[in-house]
């Protein structure tokens, strides 16, 4: 592995991170109004919390030395206090990772799987009804505002067959008579919310599956292969998807971003108590200091995956080594 | 003159080259037809469906099912559903043009100055396109609007500035190969400058690929309007699709069943985006020779 690319990838990721720490700074100072008059806004203030917030974000400083304040603050985990829990705001975003986390990470996998299947067998079958059939479903999921499948998927299994529970993560108020019934009862609550994410994600795998898998069983290889007289499924497993699932892995970290965005609706529509209903609560009420938390983590978070899956390519992927640059 | 009207002619023949080959292509035709049937729509329909976010209908008109009188039924303030779409497609479609108008004009021109720049310059511009292709979009757009507020034009301005980095790459890799070509070659030893150069000879060959690029974010243009709309970042003077569905879902539309408030403005979306998308494959392979040979 070439030492000096991955030390260039490093330092991009960290001048992207970097940028967003800048921007996400300068862009909650040009709020009209400061810290403290949004505070006064949101509620009750004590002279007392005032000369706490004064010396925590180092108001009476210059800004350029504020600056440096907010990045100290920040490498301290110290995200400021929000404005309608009253509570620090990297508890409160630490309280909802669990449940965002366990629900993009099944529907992410259930969407890997099956849209790599529809690929392939769209792209084996190419130009046949099959093919049609799955290539009009992926685009017309694609197509779909996701919080928009998600109010339909409530219309018609909850409100008209009744199958599943509108929102939530547990059914409020419910004593369990044991960790199974509680686990049974997250579960009917997750099936739709989860179908949903993985139904629009699906889409899109598909559509790129198939288009890489057309090129690769284009190749000479392929041919030759098939000329040798192994048979289609061999082929098809041993030498044409390993070469197809490459781009797959650089698409998956691209669409981590489309997925936060994903969740923040999808976690709206279902009331899912997870990091995504907690922004669309923040930017509902205003809440600056939550907002900029679960902005933050989110961008990071991503940042840090897409750096990840560029190490992860290089080591699975013999050409990028010898290529230069 | 006389190279000019050349050069018109030879521009004519490819346009209508390029129209014959749209005709002939199923996914572009079909595009292209619900396209110019929703922009029908947007122009003429509010002439003969009058509608005002403002007025009111009587309690007993509020969310009534679809029947005589109101086609699509009415919403919960007893307005018409068909007179609410017609007018939101206005927006919807507004937003949609202008937003990716932005996008196109910065990512083309960050993508060729870039490209033919290079060193320093180009390694600047691709760290910010970079943090704008990286960075989740729907979070920094709430974020964007938040701060500068509720209002169609900061709505436009924020899908524009947020969505132009994927244009910027493609128009910055296709530079770099037409940057190497002997005619930029020739014309810089005849003394034209980069500014011309970037205008006049690289511009009008990366043109193709902007515009497929251009009708792809159109289609992500639209659906963005819509969820921050829904997310309750829209203008609530103003009436569009993303609006309705978020009215319809703040009333809990969805939980008592009153489709036809949420079911019609979200099929007009799905339409556009749709025809947006098969256009933006069908065109990218009439101007992408190199896909067809497959």
């Amino acid at each position: 592995m070439n030492k000096k690319r991955i030390a260039k990838k490093l330092l991009y990721a960290a001048i992207t991170i970097f940028f967003v720490l800048v921007f996400n700074y300068f862009l909650f100072r040009i709020l009209p109004g400061d810290i403290l008059s949004m505070l006064s806004r949101s509620g009750k203030t004590t002279p007392e919390m005032v000369a706490n917030i004064r010396e925590m974000y180092g108001l009476d400083l210059p800004w350029y030395q504020q600056f440096f304040v907010y990045l100290e603050n920040l490498f301290t985990g110290d995200l400021g206090t929000s404005f309608i829990y009253k509570k620090p705001v990297a508890e409160v975003i630490g309280s909802r990772i669990l449940p965002t986390v366990i629900l993009l990470g099944v529907a992410e996998v259930l969407a890997i799987v099956v849209g790599i299947v529809f690929g392939i067998v769209s792209a084996w079958k190419r130009g046949k009804a099959i093919d049609t059939g799955l290539l009009s479903t992926s685009l017309l999921l694609y197509s779909m505002p996701t919080f928009w499948l998600g109010m339909m998927l409530i219309l018609i299994f909850c409100v008209n067959l009744r199958l599943f529970p509108i929102n939530g993560m547990v059914t409020p108020g419910r004593v369990f008579a044991d960790t199974w019934a509680y686990i049974n009862d997250v579960v009917r609550h997750m099936i739709l919310p989860m179908a949903c994410m993985a139904l629009v994600m699906i889409g899109e795998y598909a559509i790129t599956m198939r288009s890489t898998m057309i090129d690769v069983l284009s190749e000479d290889y392929i041919t030759t292969a098939k000329a040798k007289g192994f048979s289609n499924g061999y082929v098809l497993r041993r030498h044409a998807m390993p070469n197809a699932m490459l781009p797959m892995i650089t698409l998956i970290a691209i669409n981590l971003g489309l997925i936060v965005g994903g969740a923040i609706q999808i976690e709206t529509v279902f009331s899912w108590p997870g990091l995504g209903n907690l922004m669309y609560g923040a930017l509902v009420n205003r809440d600056y200091p939550l907002l900029q938390g679960v902005f933050l983590l989110t961008t990071v978070t991503v940042i840090l995956a897409n750096f990840l899956s560029d190490i992860l390519y290089e080591v699975v992927d013999p050409r990028v080594k010898s290529m230069g640059g | 003159m006389g190279g000019n009207s050349v050069k018109a002619k030879l521009r004519k023949r490819k346009i209508k080259a390029f129209v014959s080959q749209v005709l002939a292509n199923k996914m572009a035709l079909f595009g292209t037809v619900v396209l110019l049937f929703f922009i029908l729509v947007a122009i003429f329909g509010p002439l003969l469906v009058p509608f005002s976010v403002l007025e009111f209908g009587e309690v007993e008109d509020m969310l009534n099912p679809p029947g005589p009188g109101h086609i699509l039924g009415t919403d919960d303030m007893g307005r018409d559903v068909l007179g609410y779409l017609i007018a939101g497609s206005r927006i919807s479609l507004l937003v949609g043009a202008l937003a990716t108008g932005i996008s196109m004009v910065i990512g083309t021109v960050i993508g060729i100055v870039s490209g033919y720049s290079g060193k320093a310059v180009d390694n600047v511009l691709m760290r910010i396109t970079d943090f704008f292709l990286v960075i989740p979009w729907l979070p920094l757009m709430m974020v964007l609007a938040a701060i500068l507020g509720t209002s169609i034009w900061n709505i436009i301005v924020v899908i524009g500035v947020t969505s132009w980095a994927g244009t910027a790459r493609v128009v910055r890799s296709q530079t770099l190969s037409v940057r190497e070509n002997q005619f930029v070659e020739r014309t810089v030893s005849i003394g034209a400058g980069s500014g011309h150069i970037m205008l006049h000879h690289i511009l009008p060959n990366v043109f193709p690929l902007v515009f497929a690029n251009t009708i792809l974010i159109a289609a992500a243009a639209i659906t963005s309007e819509t969820t921050l709309s829904f997310l309750g970042l829209g203008d609530p003077a103003h009436a569009s699709w993303g609006m309705m569905l978020h009215y319809a879902f703040e009333t809990g539309a969805t939980s008592t069943g009153a489709w036809w408030y949420f079911l019609p403005p979200g099929l007009c979306v799905v339409a556009v985006v749709l025809a947006f998308t098969l256009m933006g494959y069908a065109f990218d392979e009439i101007l992408n020779p190199k896909l067809k040979e497959r």
